[in-house]
């Protein structure tokens, strides 16, 4: 029975870690792709640590919860990767695509 | 607002309560020997560092901070479903988007709050802060700041900032009381 819910929490993690993937692959500019990263992943990685909490939980005596600490990590660092990738790129004026709306919301810099 | 808190001994509470619980889960044990450590590091740290830091508003509604957690985690879950749905669909249907939103926040932590959160739920980056730094003279403190987001799928600009700002932002006021 845990093997079946392990097993089930590492397929849907795997599953969003590849979506994620996919956008940055798929996706047509350097801003949208971003949003596969930052997002899809961060789930993906909480389901795996969980499915790894279970796991360690069960075959070693006592509670295994260290991966708590991971999945909390994992959330502080992803939206500041993630941002100072896109202060990077609209400081280097990258391209978005043609029907990309509000791009005169963004200023000049300095 | 407020910057000081209660007790000279203990600058940051609630910092202090995340180092003894990161200190017990590093460890994975909850012996007597690794709380008396963990409550002395909880302690000795934040005093040792607050000389380094500047001030920053501290949290004086924890049960709304709490709250505020579990919406904020409950809103990751479903945007990672939804973020994962407009990736495997087809690109020509996605209107990408850049929206200005305007804060009422006027402090650095949790305007970082806030952008984070932004970042990691719907469809939504959060891309540069506004007023620019450098174009304010030394010292000063802009009057009105906008939070420049990248939207994959914009449908309803003015939805979006109203969702952004009552969801996400009013819960910030209250628990920083700013």
């Amino acid at each position: 029975m845990i093997e079946w819910i392990i097993s089930i929490l590492l397929l849907i993690g795997g599953g969003f870690i590849l979506v994620g993937s996919i956008g940055l692959v798929k996706m047509p500019d350097f801003f949208m792709r971003l949003h596969g990263p930052t997002k899809a992943t961060t789930l993906g990685m909480a389901l795996l640590l969980i499915a790894a909490m279970i796991f360690f939980s069960t075959i070693q005596a006592g509670l295994s919860v260290k991966e708590i600490l991971i999945s909390l990590f994992l959330l502080l660092t992803a939206p500041i990767s993630g941002y100072m990738m896109i202060k990077s790129a609209i400081h280097h004026k990258l391209d978005s695509i043609e029907r990309t709306t509000g791009k005169d919301n963004i200023e000049d810099d300095v | 607002m407020r910057l000081e808190a209660k007790f000279k001994w203990l600058p940051t509470p609630y910092r202090s309560l995340l180092l003894f619980a990161v200190w017990l889960l590093l460890n994975n044990s909850v012996s007597a020997g690794h709380i008396l450590l963990a409550v002395t590091l909880a302690v000795v740290i934040p005093l040792a560092t607050s000389p380094f830091r500047t001030k920053q508003p501290l949290i004086i509604k924890p049960g709304l901070a709490f709250r505020h957690l579990m919406l904020v985690l409950y809103d990751i879950i479903t945007a990672n479903i939804q973020v994962a749905i407009l990736i495997l669909g087809p690109n020509k249907k996605l209107t990408p988007g850049f929206v200005k939103v305007p804060l009422d926040l006027a402090h650095n932590m949790p305007i970082t709050i806030l952008a984070s959160t932004v970042s990691l739920t719907p469809g939504t980056v959060s891309a540069e802060l506004y007023p620019w730094r450098e174009c304010l003279a030394e010292g000063k403190e802009p009057e009105k700041r906008f939070l420049l987001i990248h939207v994959l799928n914009l449908e309803d600009e003015q939805a979006l900032i109203k969702t952004i700002k009552e969801r996400y932002e009013a819960p910030l006021k209250e628990i920083f009381q700013c």
